[in-house]
């Protein structure tokens, strides 16, 4: 059986292929950076997650692939493979020790090799380590065997222990404001993750929540319903969302207000970038340049210090910020309309780069101070309420946030939101069927520079200061992260990623220092398996999708049943 | 037909003409202006002009990854910078175990051909497998979709060789040989410089011959034609795709030993503005070219060491050299809007633009 031998070797390759991750992940520092995290105390830390998962993974996928759907062979396949990823991890931990490889990698340290190797002296540190490898490998394959039922209701209890004891210290500190409730949650949790009897409950729990869900007959979805009902299921959820997101300062206290005015000035910019790369489809790498025109407009309008003009408020410098950020976004937009996708976005870069080279630069200090930047800038006030600490500038990024959305959300159906996306689609075609391609272009542009500068001009309000450091290419990424991830053109997707990506290496200090190799294997990954993002817009899916020609429902039999016309397009 | 002419002239046109020539007349009036001054002496020009040769050689070597993918893909590789930066990084380690050996002082040729062989490899490793995960699922996606995943995968590898290798910053050892310099009538030339320019010339040589004369050039010249038609003429073009990304890869690793030699010190975010600057002499030189990265590069790395210095001192800028990133991203703007086709490139159709 020629066939079933090449499969063995590919179950080896696929076993090396999740040991070579793991090896990678553990040399870049994420596995230690979190091997103090426990996600059940004493017994396993986030680290030993980051290094067992690629071998659970490539496990499952070499059984799931496998041509055979023997029980024994299965098992023996997983086994196969997690041999191999333990293998190439003793590998690593063997040559550490033979010749020194820490002055390079340096990473690989004893922390490292311990955490490894369970804490055991080394011969039989390696010895369980691959033994650990092997079982998980076998238990990867079991999964395969389980009901489907049970297998859900198993993943889905795993994950959330994950998520728990990940999250351990935030959900703690938010429970500890709960009053005499807390006690009924706080024995979940040990001093790093979840405690033992915690762990427990939460797996049956939460099992045996999803093992009911999972066996339930799923109800016919359509109901009939008033008027009255469905304006409540419209605009219940958005009433409640409001006051929330109303008291969410008041709730968290001031340290999560500052993650919360950091990611809502990210989702606010994110909006506006949304409109250009997600509506329009002109994909802006300098996106950063009208968020620094915007600060540095503000900067210069309201500071205190010398560098400053004309010493204005807040309210009346804002405006002109960003009329500024917007002519900015004019000047950039007319020129480069007639290029297309890699060059737009090259020249767009460089045109971020030029900004913040200038700010930079010795022949701008005298206006906008160099690399000292522009300190005291003057905090928004309306009569004698001061907008001074982050929880009261929240309402004021709030109150940005709403207006962007508010004018996505119109502008997407609008004749101008269909104008964009049909020179999204097809130029040629659009501008045959009479859409003024400069005008169009333009607006875009300058409606992603409007929210870029606004988003800019509350930056350096909630700073109090500009800095030339904070306007790097990298910011642009970050907004570009967030939208791709949210889904291109989606609004609630901005919200999804912006919370993701902005918020969580925030909340999680550990992630920081990875946040942006986590930015760009996303970005990989999702375009790979799902370019349409996490809160994917309709017309983009049909799009990325092209194959899919289904309808979920049934025709009335006068319709047209050609497949070409059911593709969208 | 004074009617056809306002037809075709619109105000685009009139708005992108006008800050052109504004450009070009602050050039002109600045030069003048510096000449006037007669700040600097003629050997200072002298030396900046090999000093820009030698950089435009390193900038071609690296145009030349992006430009053969663009020729055969006609998408911008943009994580090459990474391509590039990876090389030189993970040699350093190499360089400075030769260094700390004696064997770089004893054999500072044989070292510096090592270094360049590990260098190389180890760029040519990263391009193909690149182009294995990340391009090759992707090639019959919308445009925009594989140059997002460039970019994610040039954040990845950027941050993950910081991961692996640390964010400090390495210096290359001296190679005590290519310490010489002479003098001739005022002008400075170091050693490292002329094996910097020569070593460029020779890669691009040998670039230009496998594309020029050999099968496998003859293939790929063929696949960026026409891929269908390649295919069906017996060529496997997926091969010819790795072929091209490794012999981008390699010249970029060669690219980076080369430019360590100009600047010896490594670290994680090297490759951002080279690689950028290497994009901008492959527009400039048209895109898809071989000869036109290398007239290209040579152009942008002469701007972009001249140029600060010619353009901006007449005008009472201070610190001209700071602004050269600005010149070069400048010029990229200029090219694109004026000549997108680049100087030798043939007329590229809008959809490729």
């Amino acid at each position: 059986m020629k066939s079933e031998t090449s499969y063995w070797v590919k179950t080896v390759q696929n076993g090396l292929i999740g040991g070579a991750i793991a090896m990678l992940l553990s040399l870049i520092g994420i596995v230690l950076a979190f091997g103090k995290t426990y996600i059940i105390i004493g017994l396993f830390s986030m680290g030993q997650v980051f290094v067992f998962t690629p071998i659970i993974l490539e496990s499952f996928v070499s059984a799931r692939k496998a041509p055979s759907k023997n029980a024994l062979t299965l098992l023996l396949l997983g086994g196969l493979s997690g041999l191999m990823g333990g293998v190439v991890l003793v590998v690593m931990i063997a040559l550490q020790q033979v010749i020194n490889l820490r002055s390079v990698l340096i990473n690989l340290s004893p922390d490292l090799i311990a955490l490894l190797t369970f804490k055991l002296p080394l011969a039989l540190g390696l010895f369980v380590l691959i033994i650990a490898a092997v079982v998980i490998g076998v238990i990867s394959a079991a999964f395969l065997l389980l009901p489907a039922r049970i297998r859900g209701a198993l993943s889905q209890a795993i994950l959330t222990i994950v998520i728990l004891g990940l999250f351990r210290d935030l959900i703690v500190t938010v429970i500890t404001h709960w009053g005499f409730v807390r006690y009924a949650f706080l024995w979940l949790f040990a001093l790093s993750g979840l405690s033992i009897p915690g762990v427990i409950v939460v797996f049956v729990v939460v099992g045996g929540l999803f093992y009911w869900r999972l066996g339930r007959k799923p109800k016919p979805v359509v109901k009939a319903r008033t008027i009255q009902q469905q304006r409540l299921i419209r605009w219940g959820p958005m009433a409640v969302l409001g006051i929330i997101g109303l008291l969410l300062p008041v709730i968290l206290g001031s340290y999560f207000s500052e993650i919360l005015d950091n990611v809502g000035i990210y989702i606010l910019m994110g909006l506006g970038l949304n409109i250009v790369v997600g509506f329009a489809g002109l994909l802006d790498l300098g996106y950063v340049a009208f968020y620094a025109i915007g600060a540095y407009t503000l900067g210069v309008f309201t500071t205190s210090e010398a560098v400053g003009i004309w010493h204005l408020n807040f309210w009346a410098a804002t405006p002109i910020a960003l009329i500024v950020a917007v002519f900015a976004g004019v000047i950039l937009g007319l020129p480069v309309l007639r290029m297309r996708g890699d060059y737009l976005a090259i020249v767009t870069l460089g045109f971020g780069e030029i900004i913040r080279i200038l700010v930079l630069s010795d022949w701008l200090k005298p206006l906008l101070g160099g690399s000292e930047g522009i300190q005291r800038i003057a905090q928004p006030s309306i009569g004698s309420f001061i907008f001074g600490n982050q929880q009261r500038l929240y309402y004021l990024i709030l109150i940005g946030i709403i207006l962007a959305g508010f004018i996505s959300v119109r502008l997407k159906d609008s004749h101008l939101g269909r104008s964009w996306m049909a020179l999204r689609e097809d130029e040629d075609v659009a501008q045959a069927m009479g859409i003024n391609k400069v005008a169009t272009k333009l607006l875009a542009f300058a409606m992603g520079a409007l929210f870029s500068g606004l988003g800019g001009a509350l930056f350096a309000t909630k700073i109090g200061s500009v800095y030339p450091q904070s306007f790097s290419f990298i910011v642009s990424i970050n907004i570009l992260s967030l939208i791709i991830i949210g889904g291109m053109g989606s609004i609630p997707g901005v919200f999804i990623g912006g919370l993701a990506l902005v918020g969580l290496p925030l909340l999680l200090s550990q992630f920081a220092d990875f946040r942006y190799l986590i930015y760009g294997a996303a970005l990989v990954a999702m375009m790979l398996v799902k370019p349409e993002g996490l809160s994917p817009e309709a017309r983009r899916r049909l799009e990325l999708h092209e194959e899919i020609k289904e309808v979920p429902y049934e025709e009335p039999a006068s319709v047209l049943k050609t497949p070409g016309e059911l593709g969208g397009r | 037909m004074l009617r056809t002419l306002r037809q075709r002239i619109t105000l685009t046109d009139i708005f992108i003409w006008v800050i052109g020539l504004a450009i070009a007349g602050v050039v002109i009036w600045g030069t003048i202006r510096t000449l006037e001054l007669g700040q600097y002496s003629g050997s200072t020009w002298l030396d900046l002009t090999i000093k820009g040769l030698a950089l435009g050689g390193v900038y071609a070597l690296i145009a030349m990854g992006y430009t053969m993918v663009y020729g055969i893909l006609k998408m911008i590789n943009f994580a090459h910078s990474e391509v590039f930066m990876s090389g030189p990084f993970t040699t350093v380690f190499v360089a400075l175990g030769l260094s700390n050996s004696g064997f770089l002082d004893k054999q500072p040729i044989i070292s510096l051909l090592i270094m360049t062989l590990v260098s190389a490899g180890i760029s040519t490793t990263i391009a193909i497998l690149l182009e294995r995960l990340c391009y090759r699922p992707l090639r019959s996606a919308p445009r925009l979709v594989p140059l997002i995943t460039a970019i994610g995968a040039s954040f990845f590898l950027q941050y993950a060789f910081k991961g692996v290798f640390g964010s400090g910053v390495y210096g290359y050892p001296e190679i005590k040989s290519l310490e010489q310099s002479w003098t001739f009538g005022g002008i400075q030339i170091y050693e490292t410089q002329l094996v910097v320019i020569f070593g460029a010339i020779a890669m691009m040589l040998v670039l230009f011959g496998i594309v020029q004369w050999t099968k496998i050039g003859k293939a790929m010249r063929a696949v960026s034609e026409d891929k269908e038609a390649a295919e069906l003429m017996g060529i496997n073009v997926d091969r010819i795709i790795v072929f091209t990304f490794a012999l981008g890869g390699a010249s970029a690793g060669v690219a980076g030993i080369l430019y360590t030699l100009l600047f010896p010190v490594v670290n994680f975010f090297m490759g951002f503005f080279p690689g950028i600057k290497a994009f901008t002499a492959a527009v400039l030189g048209g895109i898809g070219n071989v000869p036109g990265a290398f007239l290209g590069s040579i152009i942008l790395g002469l701007l972009e060491s001249i140029g600060p210095n010619l353009f901006l001192t007449g005008l009472g800028v201070p610190s001209p050299s700071q602004l050269k990133d600005a010149i070069a991203f400048i010029v990229l703007v200029l090219i694109l809007i004026f000549r997108p086709t680049g100087i030798l490139g043939e007329r590229i159709s809008q959809d490729k633009a």
